[in-house]
């Protein structure tokens, strides 16, 4: 079992706070500077998110917004935890959302029923995106090329195809008098139904906003709680150890980039089954969103949540600020402040934390050698250190095992 | 951009003066919220143009407007978000400038359906047609105004080559194309004409904000043999006229007067200027709205309402402007048919 270190726990919770307060500092300094009042400018944001005029619609909106952050963000963090950089979110899920959409309204599965059809949806939509971030894993393994490189160019290359599909002489189709080129509207029965949270507005939850909660949890089982997992976590803390420890590198980056890959490919599921219906060229790909939602959230599945709920908060709530003729932009700068000042806070919180442990493992230890060794209780008293008569258990439990130990892993993760 | 936005239209004396001031009938308060296309004010070019129309309106109606810019990522929703913010604000009329705001299916796109939540609010939409009974659909004529700065460009070829810069493959750029080809056609039944287009909708139509791409794309026609090049791209369009002062070459402004509005340096390789005037259609329906004249449905701005035309600042033009006004004639009275597909 884990035990809680509260000395340990504590500045992970106070970085983020920290982070956000100093993000909100920096902005208002912005503000200041062109002359406006950034406590006008903030209480517009909640008062248009939270009011109780546009409050119900636009707080369902939020939660709208941050569902396929979420997904984009989890993408990521999948990668981040074995030290992948998959920058391709973005290709991979505008290729899987198209290719899911045009077999969603393809006339061929028309007689499929309905939910089948997005079950059908969903894997098409998570085996292209995985299969377009393949190239880059493949490329890794047999090349050895940097998939920070190839998921970049990649991502171009992804979107020139999209482009060359999404015409009307290929997958795409015109509404009477539009000029936007859509798929073919899905069939009504292949809809996702939305949940109505509030009274006083027409807007609903995208019911997909639970798949997106479910690939969290199975996120967290697959990282924390598998072999897989912990595979994957020590190559990211230690490759060299971890190959030690008979872990094989190849295959860890190509199962880990098709999996980043396939979560990739759900981004746009939620409003395409929710919402719109069709894949449109404004359907989101929102991978570098999600590159920096992951790094707000730790990779933590609800330290993910939470980041991609407060993006969410500050894309949507900027709307009324031209209204008041404060430049909108503040967000932005917010967005890339935190981002910042959360890497910097957790880095130091985890600085502070190690050293709490030191300290602590230094005590344990000297309390073990006065057991042991049988120190006279005047020495440890002038060492500083109570005698104790049982030995004590290891202060921390929670850093990785020794993965150098071969088969040695197996035992801790049960 | 703005402040606030309560503003008494016509003339009106404030309230009680002395005691003997009657009210006088026609004043109203009208406050106008306008959403811009992606590229927005600065584009030097069609989003420029709704905000000339507007300022005019500020001055002339003495009437104050908020503006609201659109991102270059946004999705659909966020959209029809933004028109929401501004008619459930009590703005009145909500002045939708270009045809992204229609959406994929304008039935029920980002204006039809703001239009449906607020019914008692009016709204208007540039370049596109959206059927509701608060929702004045402006569009123009736009292959009119490109046959004559076509037949402008080949009159003023001596390569015999000239070329079209479009931002974005849409039907409505096709008509700037169309006609541009029509009316070089017209001019010089030999000439040959060059097309590249920027962008796809598939890629968010980047091709009205990408001066670069513009600059890159116009070289690539001048390098070919073209020597008058028009572009019907946008913020895109200054690269076109860098691509052309570059080579030595002249191009063709469109939607504002260009020669007014672009960088001085480049002001000589501007022959004309295709002008669509949003900026007059804003203006008219701003002035519409506080006379009470709300009409519903299209209005073509066409070259007999002067909603299209050519522009002659930089006298590049003042030898062949006979020519170009007897074409301008032929339209008019429906002699000459001008294409709206290439």
């Amino acid at each position: 079992m884990k035990r809680w270190d509260l000395r340990r726990v504590l500045p992970m919770i106070i970085a983020p706070i920290a982070a956000l307060v100093l993000a909100a500092l920096v902005s208002s300094a912005a503000l200041l500077i062109s002359g406006k009042d950034p406590l006008e400018a903030f209480s517009a944001m909640f008062d248009y998110a939270f009011g109780p005029n546009s409050g119900p619609d636009v707080t369902t909106e939020i939660l709208n917004k941050a569902t396929p952050y979420y997904l984009a963000a989890l993408a990521v963090a999948i990668g981040f935890r074995m030290g992948l950089f998959n920058i391709g979110v973005d290709g991979q899920s505008r290729l899987g959302i198209l290719a899911a959409g045009a077999l969603g309204a393809a006339s061929f599965l028309g007689v499929v029923p309905g939910p089948l059809r997005v079950v059908i949806m969903i894997i098409v939509a998570m085996a292209v995106g995985a299969a377009w971030a393949a190239v880059a894993a493949l490329l890794k393994v047999y090349r050895g090329v940097s998939e920070v490189i190839s998921t970049i160019m990649l991502n171009f290359i992804g979107g020139a195809i999209f482009a060359y599909l999404l015409t009307t002489e290929r997958l795409g189709v015109k509404a009477v008098g539009g000029e936007i080129v859509s798929t073919p509207l899905l069939k009504s029965d292949s809809w996702i139904p939305g949940m109505s949270l509030f009274a006083g507005t027409a807007n609903k939850m995208f019911g997909f906003a639970f798949v997106a909660i479910a690939c969290g949890i199975a996120y967290w089982f697959l990282v924390g709680r598998t072999r897989f997992g912990f595979d994957l976590r020590a190559t990211g803390l230690n490759p060299s150890a971890a190959v030690a420890s008979g872990v094989s590198p190849k295959r860890m980056v190509i199962a880990t980039m098709l999996l980043s890959g396939g979560v990739a490919g759900l981004v746009a599921l939620p409003e395409v089954l929710g919402r719109d219906h069709a894949v449109t060229t404004s359907t989101p790909a929102l991978g570098f969103t999600g590159i920096a939602i992951a790094l707000l959230g730790r990779n933590n599945p609800v330290g993910i949540a939470l980041a991609a709920l407060l993006w969410a908060f500050l894309d949507v709530s900027n709307l009324p600020l031209d209204l008041l003729d404060i430049p909108k932009e503040i967000v932005t700068i917010m967005q890339g402040v935190t981002v910042l000042a959360v890497v910097v806070a957790y880095e130091l919180a985890a600085r502070v934390g190690r050293r709490q442990q030191q300290r602590s493992v230094g005590a344990a230890t000297g309390e073990a050698a006065i057991v042991t060794l049988g120190i006279p209780a005047a020495i440890a008293a002038k060492l500083g250190v109570e005698a104790v008569s049982a030995p004590v258990e290891p202060p921390d439990s929670t850093a990785p095992t020794d993965p150098t130990v071969p088969g040695k892993h197996r035992e801790e993760q049960s | 951009m703005a402040g606030a936005a309560i503003v008494a239209l016509g003339m009106t004396a404030c309230g009680d003066n002395g005691g003997g001031a009657t009210p006088t009938a026609t004043k109203k308060t009208v406050k106008v919220g306008l959403a811009y296309d992606i590229g927005g004010r600065g584009d030097k070019s069609f989003n420029d143009a709704a905000a000339a129309g507007l300022e005019k309106a500020k001055t002339d109606l003495n009437i104050e407007a908020n503006e609201l810019e659109a991102g270059a990522t946004e999705t659909e929703q966020d959209k029809y978000n933004r028109l929401k913010l501004l008619c459930q604000g009590g703005f009145n009329p909500v002045i939708a400038v270009g045809f992204v705001y229609a959406g994929v299916d304008p039935a029920n796109g980002p204006v039809a359906k703001a239009a449906a939540d607020c019914p008692n609010t009016k709204f208007a939409i540039i370049d596109s047609v959206v059927d509701k009974p608060n929702v004045a659909s402006l569009v123009f004529a736009e292959e009119q105004g490109s046959y004559l700065v076509g037949a402008a460009a080949a009159l003023k070829s001596t390569t015999g080559r000239i070329g079209f810069v479009g931002g974005c493959k849409v039907d409505l750029i096709a008509k700037f194309e169309a006609g541009y080809i029509a009316g070089a056609k017209a001019a010089k039944p030999d000439i040959k004409v060059d097309v590249n287009y920027l962008s796809t909708p598939a890629d968010r139509c980047s091709g009205f904000n990408d001066p670069a791409k513009g600059k890159t794309a116009a070289e690539g026609l001048y390098d070919a043999g073209a020597d008058v090049v028009y572009q019907a791209a946008g913020g895109s369009g200054v690269g076109v006229f860098q691509a052309a002062k570059a080579k030595g070459k002249k191009a063709i402004g469109v939607d504002s007067d260009q020669y007014n509005t672009v960088d001085p340096a480049l002001k000589d390789v501007i022959i004309t200027s295709m002008l669509k005037r949003v900026d007059t259609a804003v203006f008219d329906f701003v002035k519409s709205m506080g006379e009470d004249k709300f009409a519903a449905g299209v209005q073509v701005f066409d070259l007999k309402k002067e909603g299209v035309g050519y522009s002659t600042t930089g006298g590049f033009v003042d030898d062949i402007k006979t020519q170009l006004d007897d074409y301008k004639a032929k339209i008019i009275a429906g002699t000459i048919t001008v294409p709206t597909k290439p």
